[in-house]
């Protein structure tokens, strides 16, 4: 595709464009859907897309942020300037309702409660994204990635993974 | 000669890359080494924290210096008395408990400072602070329960628990010693009060560890030099290996 003037571009397309880039550890989502695109600004020279790293040692940061190059890139967007934005900081509240139908069809739970230090700290129940009950339990407040605590149903017995609010 | 308030906050921004990543450093040793998978987990989570905060902290020291020097520069080509961090994050992993005490001594202070930083006048440090305190507070919960379980739990548990409090105490006077550094950060930048954190670290110090039933050490002499680059002997041998790569082959990249 032939490289097209900036301004061509609405924000709503660029944002269309952002849905199809995945989170590279859990790619049922898109960096729209863990609300990490914050703004996205098309200027004469360009556009900017600023994105908030979830966690500060995140190893997908970087991957995400050449995704999203690559994906405008390739739609023949010029100009593509990625930005790290860290206030704010990412919040899982800012994961939209798609996102987390997407991530419980998947199997992971998604973030119970709104973000406060209270939830952080106090025990919430968590459903089981299988059958729906929330009689389970934790195994373990950590998992697979930084973002996830292991558990398990205590009704169907399968471990799932639940996304922790932050 | 009277420090300039931006060097103040350069060197002030290093040392707080400096703790982080020496105990990322000390935490990834335990990969593969945690007594149980869910610490092991635990463990590499919490040291991958760190080192994205280090890589902030440093990215951001780069910036101040305007020397052009980069992250890995800091981290990889500086030598042991370049380093500031505090003697307590050196301290060997030992065994399980001296692990987690060094972590609980250590948080109950990070976190107070973190809190404090995110109200700083200066933009770009109160958004790391920011980003970082969420990480910590969730390391300070999981840490301070271990402690409680092993200082509560059996015997040899508490009696191993208490002892790694003990040791460690010697390096806990350090981190409210404060300088000239400290105090322009206070006074320039709405930084930090290190004697209210003091007063806030003591007190939840002692109720951690009163729930772990382990006695508060009394008062001793305290071991000082960190913040100026004397280390003690764990620290030659945990930087030789963390810098071993980029000193065999300057400059190599992934």
């Amino acid at each position: 595709m032939a490289a097209t003037t900036p301004k061509t571009h609405s924000e709503a397309q660029i944002r269309s464009w952002l849905a199809d880039v995945p989170d590279p550890e859990i790619p049922v989502v898109s960096v729209i859907d863990l609300g990490m695109v914050r703004k996205v600004t098309v200027t004469d020279v360009g556009v900017v897309v600023d994105v908030s790293p979830t966690y500060s040692g995140c190893p997908a940061t970087e991957v995400i942020e050449d995704s999203i190059k690559t994906k405008l890139d390739n739609e023949g967007v010029v100009g593509v300037t990625v930005k790290r934005v860290l206030s704010p900081p990412w919040t899982t509240d800012w994961i939209t309702e798609s996102g987390r139908n997407k991530l419980l069809e998947y199997g992971i739970a998604p973030p119970v409660g709104s973000a406060g230090k209270r939830e952080l700290l106090g025990k919430t129940a968590i459903r089981c994204p299988q059958c729906g009950t929330d009689q389970t339990s934790v195994i373990s407040e950590f998992g697979s990635t930084a973002c996830k605590a292991s558990y398990k149903c205590d009704e169907c017995l399968e471990p799932f993974e639940y996304f922790k609010c932050i | 000669m009277v420090m300039s308030k931006e060097e103040a906050l350069y060197r002030y921004v290093l040392r707080l890359g400096d703790n982080a990543l020496v105990l990322a450093q000390r935490l990834i040793e335990l990969v593969a080494h945690g007594p149980e998978l869910e610490e092991e987990m635990a463990n590499a989570n919490f040291a991958l924290d760190y080192l994205g905060q280090a890589r902030m902290f440093y990215s951001y020291a780069g910036e101040l210096e305007g020397k052009g020097r980069s992250e890995d520069e800091f981290a990889f080509m500086r030598g042991e008395r370049e380093f500031a961090n505090f003697l307590l994050i050196e301290q060997p992993n030992g065994h399980f408990g001296d692990t987690i005490a060094r972590s609980v001594l250590f948080e109950n202070f990070y976190l107070s400072q973190l809190e404090a930083l995110t109200q700083c006048s200066d933009s770009r440090l109160a958004e790391i602070a920011a980003r970082s305190v969420k990480e910590i507070r969730y390391h300070q919960r999981h840490d301070s329960q271990w402690l409680v379980r092993l200082g509560d739990g059996t015997a040899e548990s508490h009696e191993l628990a208490q002892q790694s409090v003990n040791n460690l105490w010697r390096y806990t006077g350090e981190l409210f010693a404060g300088d000239e550094i400290d105090d322009i950060l206070r006074d320039k930048y709405n930084g930090p009060d290190l004697d209210r954190i003091k007063s806030d670290w003591q007190l939840q110090t002692a109720k951690t560890l009163k729930e772990a039933t382990i006695a508060v050490p009394e008062d001793q002499w305290m071991d000082n030099g960190g913040r100026d680059g004397r280390h003690t002997e764990h620290f030659g041998p945990l930087i030789a290996e963390m810098q071993y790569m980029q000193r065999s082959y300057p400059g190599l990249t992934w």
